[in-house]
């Protein structure tokens, strides 16, 4: 190697990283400061001892893990994984042949169907659940018309239900399971789904076999953007549930405004971004080996 | 469609599911009887109301100034932050950790802006609503481009530079204009994010400025009113028009 | 309505002068930063956070007719919430804070609250004796009550009994089984459950709270939700037929429909207070006292009490709308009456306490 060609390629790698300060530097030093460190901040606050007024004061413990496990937070824990658990399946039984049927439309219906899928999701979060109570309650829509039809004899008791916190829930992310689940059924290789029936495998044969096991990953993204966020949700248990279903969001709020126990509230906030992190990471596990296998069957 | 057969079923319940709630409160904000739940007969009475109500008016301007300010940041940003990461990274890591901002529970976003903020004395205002705003609004804007820039070829970039033309000229003259329409889409989505964010602002914003969705909050706290079916027709109205935007100007550049 | 504020204006002018008078003979004490007497209020901006609702809607702009001093109204739906912000540090840029008594008593442990100068408060004489006495403040060195009350049961009388007890709540019949609602607020959803088995609203043995918790849970089947807010419109619409509220929240209620009436159960309640606090932050302190003066002026005051259907612990102000209590029945509880309830202050290191108990009751 020549003298001329080192310094020109250090010069190239000089300038290569001046480039990548000058375009990423600020965006990256950004989220570090406005997310990283504030995300170490309360992992930080978790060893602390709470202070009467909110912050915490600096006397080391570990006794804000300890009380994670005690029996009421084990319940919400529970009770935020059925609820958040129900929502994610129901979500995927509704999205995901809604997903399926949207990649059998023609091109131009099919942007028209994934348009009216993401509509909803950029609307007011709050307005939305806003609508629900309507719906829901004993005066509402739902209640008039089953009592016009004759179907029930009393308006039923919906609102303020644990049923309703799913249903309200399941309205927020639903768009959540489409959009990922669309994505990955519409990578499916077409000629894999003819093999398989060449080979004589029926429909659901083939579904069962090849398209499912395929669309598996964009469905566990569908399902963590489901179950994570309703676990970290106060508001709906608040409006539909009657404040009678408590999840791990109002832990967290409840932590921060009312017990202004900071510690404790970092404690239950990480275990959400925990979860999120170690579905991402088996989701990103069991991708690899499914795309092994393909890649190994061909 | 045939070729949906049965499938119709699921797609028609999604559809009457996502859509019923919604058409439910735009006919009820025209309904003139004061519960929200009866139908007594149409009127736009609710719609004056709120022109006139000084706590909406204000929260909406208060979320005016987060939600444009915003924008603007973030935007910018993440636009250079895509550029430098599909140009001049590569990582897949850095690509996560850039992104990471739109997927972290808000709720965790949340409480770790507000510690922060406390801890180093910034008064909570629109201004720390507007810094909290902007890292999950770069990190949307950084995704939507780093796409667009899959789809464009470095390569006339490349020949823009090897033709003599400086960096800062490729940038502005080859780069950018490439890149418009996703710069466009994402600061709609930003902006439509902003408008409607309510956990973050919550706990990051200032007691005085309260935005319209803490307003909102404060408003379904205190029960129904056909006010609020007033103001959420108007906020869909808005939302609506916003991405369906930013979903015509991405296709017409897909199809260029 | 019309009003005249001419006698709030002259009120004020007397304030000052009386002011001066004190501060030349050396008064002050402990009050904080020095106040000026001749500051000009037209230049000191006021921004007020207050309960949604809990004001008459142009009580800024008569305040600044009377005074002088711009002012802006904010609002904050509960204690919680409002006491968070003004301990994240900063200045909040609020001056004046509504916040119950307890929560005044917290602000100021956590060394946030100015102490009220009563030299430019000349109106503080205007508050029941029994309002200056309070347990969360004794002497109103730090707070001015605004409002105050009790906490009862609010019921439609046309279809069910007058309730008695807080069993009435805690253990319903069959037919009201899920047409109650009890408030959330970690204080008053304990409060039933406390009087019912007799302890002390501010009890902070472990022994006795763990009973309250056992008694709130088995509860809990019986409520429709908890509700903090709109308690009454459920009981219009009769979707309640029972709630658990603030007499002066019952009043909004009775006011729709006379037939909804509120009483305090035989085992005794709570005597809340709702105050003023001065922010230590505050850079417009002489407008702030003028404000809580300005409320207190009897004219002032018997508006605030005639628009939001609460007591104010201001004796001539009751003595004006005395005539409130041939609609509004509870309008009429005498200091006396209301001295009978137990004071609520603030619970110290057994904060956590509760919140975790009401967690545990929630989340059963």
């Amino acid at each position: 190697m020549t003298p001329a060609q080192t310094s020109e390629r250090g010069a190239s790698g000089r300038r290569a990283l001046s480039a990548r300060t000058v375009f990423a530097g600020p965006g990256l030093l950004y989220i570090t400061v406005f997310m990283t460190l504030p995300l170490l901040l309360i992992l930080t606050y978790t060893f602390f001892t709470r202070g009467r007024f909110g912050g915490v004061v600096w006397d080391f413990t570990l006794d804000n893990y300890g009380r994670a496990f005690e029996p009421v937070y084990l319940k919400v824990f529970g009770t935020s994984m059925l609820i958040a658990g129900i929502t994610t399946v129901l979500a995927l039984l509704l999205g995901y042949p809604t997903a399926y049927a949207i990649t059998r439309l023609s091109p131009k219906w099919r942007t028209v169907a994934l348009v009216l899928v993401v509509l909803p999701f950029w609307t007011n979060f709050l307005i939305r659940t806003y609508a629900w109570i309507i719906l829901l309650n004993s005066e509402g829509p739902l209640n008039r018309a089953l009592l016009d039809l004759g179907i029930i004899g009393a308006p039923l008791g919906l609102l303020y239900t644990p049923g309703a916190v799913i249903v309200g829930l399941l309205y927020a992310y639903l768009p959540l399971v489409v959009l990922p689940v669309y994505a990955s059924i519409e990578r499916v290789d077409r000629q894999l789904l003819e093999a398989a029936r060449n080979l004589g495998a029926g429909r659901a044969r083939t579904f069962l076999d090849v398209t499912l096991p395929l669309t598996l990953p964009g469905v566990m993204i569908g399902a963590i953007f489901v179950f994570v966020p309703s676990m970290g949700n106060f508001v709906v248990p608040e409006l539909l549930g009657g404040g009678k279903t408590v999840m791990v969001g109002n832990l967290i709020r409840d932590q921060f405004l009312e017990a202004r126990d900071w510690p404790f509230g970092s404690v239950i906030a990480l275990f959400v971004v925990g979860l999120l992190v170690a579905l991402f990471a088996l989701q990103a596990a069991i991708a690899r080996r499914i795309n092994g296998k393909k890649v190994a069957r061909v | 469609m045939s070729r949906v057969g049965w499938l119709r079923v699921p797609l028609t319940v999604t559809y009457v599911f996502l859509y019923l709630p919604i058409a439910v409160l735009v006919v009820m904000s025209f309904n003139a009887s004061k519960t929200p739940f009866t139908w007594t007969g149409f009127s736009t009475q609710w719609y004056g109301e709120l022109a006139s109500n000084a706590l909406i008016r204000e929260g909406f301007i208060n979320t005016m100034i987060v939600a444009v300010s915003a924008t603007v940041l973030a935007t910018a940003l993440g636009t250079l932050l895509a550029i430098g990461i599909a140009r001049y990274f590569r990582s897949a890591i850095v690509e996560a950790y850039s992104l990471a901002p739109a997927i972290i529970p808000d709720l965790a976003l949340a409480i770790g802006l507000l510690a922060l903020f406390s801890l180093v004395g910034v008064t909570l205002s629109l201004f720390s609503v507007l810094l909290s705003h902007v890292v999950f609004g770069m990190a949307f804007v950084a995704a939507v481009v780093i796409a667009r820039l899959g789809q464009t070829d470095a390569s006339l970039e490349e020949a823009s530079r090897d033709l003599g033309a400086g960096a800062v000229t490729t940038f502005f003259r080859i780069t950018l204009p490439s890149l418009a329409p996703a710069i466009i889409a994402g600061a709609l989505l930003v902006f439509t994010l902003s408008l409607d964010e309510f956990v973050i602002a919550f706990f990051t914003d200032g007691p005085t400025t309260p935005t319209l969705p803490i307003v909102i909050y404060s408003m379904v706290r205190f029960g129904v009113t056909p006010e609020i079916n007033a103001l959420a027709a108007l906020l869909l109205l808005v939302s609506f028009t916003i991405v369906l935007s930013a979903q015509r100007i991405t296709r017409l550049t897909d199809s260029v | 309505m019309q009003r005249t504020f001419k006698r709030s204006g002259i009120a004020l002018a007397g304030a000052a002068a009386a002011a001066m008078v004190l501060t030349a003979c050396g008064g002050g004490g402990d009050a904080g930063a020095d106040l000026n007497p001749d500051a000009d209020l037209t230049q000191q901006s006021l921004t007020v956070s207050n309960w949604a609702g809990y004001y008459p809607e142009d009580l800024a702009e008569q305040f600044t007719a009377a005074v002088g001093s711009p002012m802006t109204i904010t609002n904050h739906a509960t204690n919680e919430e409002i006491m968070a912000k003004l301990t994240a540090g900063g200045d909040s840029g609020i001056d004046v804070a509504f916040v119950s008594g307890q929560f005044a008593q917290a602000l100021n442990e956590a060394g946030l609250v100015e102490p009220i100068n009563a030299d430019f408060v000349p109106n503080l004489t205007n508050l029941y004796p029994e309002a200056q006495e309070l347990s969360y403040d004794p002497g109103n060195k730090i707070s001015v009550p605004y409002a105050w009350g009790t906490t009862g049961i609010c019921y439609r009388s046309d279809l069910v009994d007058e309730p008695t007890s807080w069993n009435d709540i805690l253990e319903p019949s069959d037919d009201n089984k899920g047409k109650i609602t009890a408030l959330a607020t970690e204080r008053w959803l304990m409060l039933p459950a406390q009087k019912a088995l007799g302890f002390s609203a501010n009890t902070t043995d472990e022994g006795e709270m763990e009973q309250v918790k056992e008694k709130l849970i088995a509860a809990k089947p019986g409520l429709l939700a908890y509700d903090d807010t709109t308690f009454y419109s459920r009981l219009v619409s009769g979707e309640a037929t029972m709630v658990v509220a603030w007499d002066g929240w019952c009043n909004y209620g009775t006011a729709e429909n006379p037939d909804i009436k509120f009483t305090i159960p035989s085992e005794g309640s709570d005597l809340w207070a709702d105050t003023m606090v001065i922010l230590k932050t505050s850079k417009n302190k002489e407008a702030a006292h003028a404000f809580i003066n300005y409320i207190l002026d009897p004219t002032n005051h018997a508006w605030v009490a005639e628009n939001i259907l609460y007591k104010v612990p201001n004796a001539p102000a009751m003595e004006a709308v005395a005539g409130l209590s041939a609609d509004f029945p509870n309008m009429g509880y005498t200091p006396a009456d209301l001295l009978k309830q137990e004071g609520l202050v603030d619970l110290g290191d057994a904060g956590p306490m509760y919140t975790e108990i009401a967690t545990e009751v929630t989340s059963s």
